[in-house]
């Protein structure tokens, strides 16, 4: 096999943390200019109702995939660092249909993405791309709203129905995956270093421990973090009220002054927790699992036992895609449970197909030496492949019914999160 | 012909600065200043309605972060004058014909790109880093002192990273002064404190006008270092606007703060340049 491992620590490294820094990079780069460009041109909306009953998104379905044709090329837009460089999946991909691939790793962090493609969009031009993967939360929900997402044709998804593991089917940003499938998902929990917590934290009110004062690490994303302040008063995100955000910011809050959070952070937390600047934090869990394996660290990750995040990373094809039955093809071939374990074992994020464990584990029986290891690992990774007790404890973000109530929710979380 | 050629040339001299200007800079202002007034949201979209609400509410909910980036932008640009001053003294006057090479030694840091540069010095404060690893483990200072997240950090960061807009133009300044004068002013007995006092310090005062503009206005603006060395508490005004801008999409909300801080900083460089304006400096320096 393609063994994926056998590389310089640091280069691995910087190839899997895929969300390490890379919006730091993107903000203090100064690259915020794409924001102020798309203010400039005058943002105009188009809201466009979601299809409510499934007759109705039948005739979606048809009529946006009535008389495409397979074209024989794809230009796909992903995020770093998710896809070995040397791309054998796609290079498979093209053996077996045909179809070029165009993959270019343009997508940095979801807010400038989404302001880069909202104009096109809205214009009803293409954006040079025919599958683009998008992240759950509010861009991807704005996405939806403004009607910029194909329908996705679920007879040409055979692999999907096939492999996907149930609880991908029924995600509560996209019930249905009406518009989406999930390219990689990863959890948000408790990262810690046992060199400094003596007694592994197993709730989320360790993160609110006094002994741990000016040590603790928290996200300043708005969502993640208030997914956090929920789980600490005992709300389902999913089911959260304006009120219960009152109630969780004001336990953020108390968090805050009371001096046990030390920063809060948009992603780079992994060095401080691994330096000691920090001894426990929010993270994602493939920042922990990459750090361990680069740095030869020994940092823990946990799940809550109130709770954690799951995130998906989903494929979408836009709305104004040139090659729409490349791209559907090129999505449904990364549900082929070996291509699926393939990507795995490099990305070292949650699969959304979990026979692709079988798969890593004949790998690795076929492996020796460090890639045995390492490939072992992998299967008998929780953050890899996720316990169900694990899965049961975790939410997606809050989801909004209206841009004023995502205003309202901004505005009482970022109030501790910019202090 | 040539007189309307001739009358004509100013003009088109101006005219490729006078259209980057146009492009890059009036135009974004009217965008921006047009943008702060609308209201909506990005499904939606935004209309322009003479919405002065985003000035209200952006004022009101982040007064703190402005009078914090204002208080941070000058203690930082005082601190650079301390360190400044005497360093572009020592290069215009002791560096003898090694001028040059310690102005580059001086700027050889900036060449390295700013964001790192603030990501080397995160490093070199950890809690247990190369300063305070060793100091700790002396017994120096106690075990739970830190000075990141801290607003010494920031300011510190400030300071370091907007230096050399402070020492350049005073080195320029001193550099123009002739040795002549201050040779006559030997001659007339005056004492060193005297001839640093009455002829050096005023002459010098057009460099540090420049250096004060050149070193506040950015770091008053800044958001890298308060994001790098900061924490709680910490957050600046630039922080909050590209937050309003990238995160929330919040346009008008984000123009209306930026058009604050804009005219904050212009009324304090007017007020700022009539106490201390480039005329007056220079009758000072003619006294």
């Amino acid at each position: 096999m393609n063994v994926p491992f056998r590389q310089d620590p640091a280069l691995l490294r910087g190839m899997t943390q895929r969300r390490l820094g890379r919006r730091d990079a993107f903000r203090l780069a100064g690259l915020s200019a794409a924001g102020l460009a798309l203010a400039a041109c005058g943002v105009q909306g188009k809201g466009t109702a979601k299809p409510s009953t499934s007759a109705q998104a039948q005739s979606e379905v048809e009529k946006f995939w009535s008389g495409k044709a397979k074209n024989g090329h794809v230009d796909f837009a992903n995020w770093p660092y998710y896809m070995d460089p040397k791309q054998p999946e796609l290079k498979q991909f093209t053996q077996q249909t045909g179809i070029t691939v165009n993959y270019k790793e343009v997508i940095l962090e979801m807010p400038s993405w989404f302001a880069k493609i909202q104009p096109q969009l809205a214009a009803g031009q293409s954006i040079g791309y025919d599958l683009m993967v998008v992240t759950n939360g509010l861009h991807f929900d704005q996405l939806v709203q403004l009607g910029f997402l194909a329908p996705l044709d679920h007879s040409k998804l055979p692999n999907f129905a096939a492999n996907a593991a149930e609880q991908y089917k029924n995600e509560s940003f996209d019930p249905g995956n009406v518009y989406s499938i999930p390219w990689a998902s990863g959890m948000t929990g408790i990262a810690y270093n046992p060199k400094y917590v003596d007694t592994p934290p197993t709730s989320i009110a360790e993160l609110w421990n006094p002994k741990y004062k000016g040590k603790v690490g928290m996200m300043s994303d708005s969502q993640e973090i208030a997914n956090f302040g929920l789980f600490a008063v005992g709300v389902d995100p999913d089911t959260s009220t304006e009120a219960d955000w009152e109630k969780a910011a004001a336990k953020l809050k108390e968090q805050r002054d009371g001096g046990i959070v030390r920063k809060y952070y948009d992603q780079a937390y992994m060095d401080p927790l691994a330096k000691g600047d920090i001894w426990l934090t929010m993270a994602w869990s493939g920042d922990v699992f990459q750090k361990n394996i680069s740095d030869g660290t020994d940092l823990k990750f946990v799940v809550p036992q109130e709770g954690g995040t799951i995130w998906t990373d989903n494929m979408t094809i836009p709305k104004t895609a040139a090659n729409p039955v490349d791209a559907i093809m090129l999505m449904d071939f990364f549900y082929d449970v070996n291509i699926a374990a393939r990507l795995a074992e490099y990305i070292n994020y949650v699969t959304p197909v979990p026979a692709a464990k079988d798969v890593i584990v004949a790998d690795a029986a076929k492996a020796s030496g460090d890639d045995k290891k390492l490939l072992e690992e992998v299967a008998s990774s929780p953050l890899v492949f996720p316990t169900p007790e694990d899965t049961a404890r975790l939410r997606s973000y809050v989801k909004f019914k209206t841009p004023q109530e995502q205003k309202k929710f901004e505005s009482i979380f970022q109030a501790i999160t910019t202090s | 012909m040539s007189r309307l050629r001739a009358s004509l040339t100013p003009y088109l001299l101006l005219f490729p600065g006078g259209l980057w200007l146009a492009i890059f800079f009036v135009i974004p202002t009217v965008v921006m200043l047009s943008l702060s007034l609308q209201s909506g949201d990005v499904v939606n979209g935004y209309v322009f309605t003479f919405n002065w609400h985003s000035y209200v509410d952006g004022i009101t909910t982040y007064h703190d972060q402005i009078v914090r980036s204002v208080v941070y932008g000058t203690i930082s640009t005082v601190i650079q004058i301390v360190i400044g001053f005497p360093v572009a003294y020592w290069i215009a006057f002791k560096g003898g014909n090694r001028k040059s090479i310690y102005l580059f030694l001086l700027l050889l840091p900036f060449l390295v790109s700013f964001v790192l540069r603030t990501i080397s010095w995160q490093f070199f404060l950890s809690d247990n880093g190369m300063l305070l690893g060793p100091l700790k483990s002396l017994g120096l200072v106690p075990e739970d002192f830190h000075i990141l997240a801290t607003s010494a950090a920031v300011i510190g960061g400030l300071a370091y990273n907007f230096l050399p807009f402070m020492i350049l133009p005073i080195y320029v300044a001193l550099e123009r002064i002739d040795p002549r004068v201050l040779e006559a002013a030997q001659d007339l007995y005056a004492s060193k404190t005297q001839i640093f006092l009455r002829i050096v310090l005023p002459l010098s005062l057009p460099g540090v006008f420049a250096g004060v503009l050149m070193t506040f206005v950015p770091a008053t603006s800044d958001y890298v270092n308060a994001s790098v060395l900061g924490g709680t508490g910490n957050t600046m005004i630039g922080n909050v606007i590209q937050n309003q801008f990238l995160i929330n999409q919040d346009y008008p909300t984000a123009s209306a703060l930026s058009f604050t801080l804009m005219a904050l900083l212009l009324v304090g460089i007017f007020v700022y340049a009539k106490a201390l304006g480039t005329e007056d400096v220079l009758e000072v320096a003619a006294r």
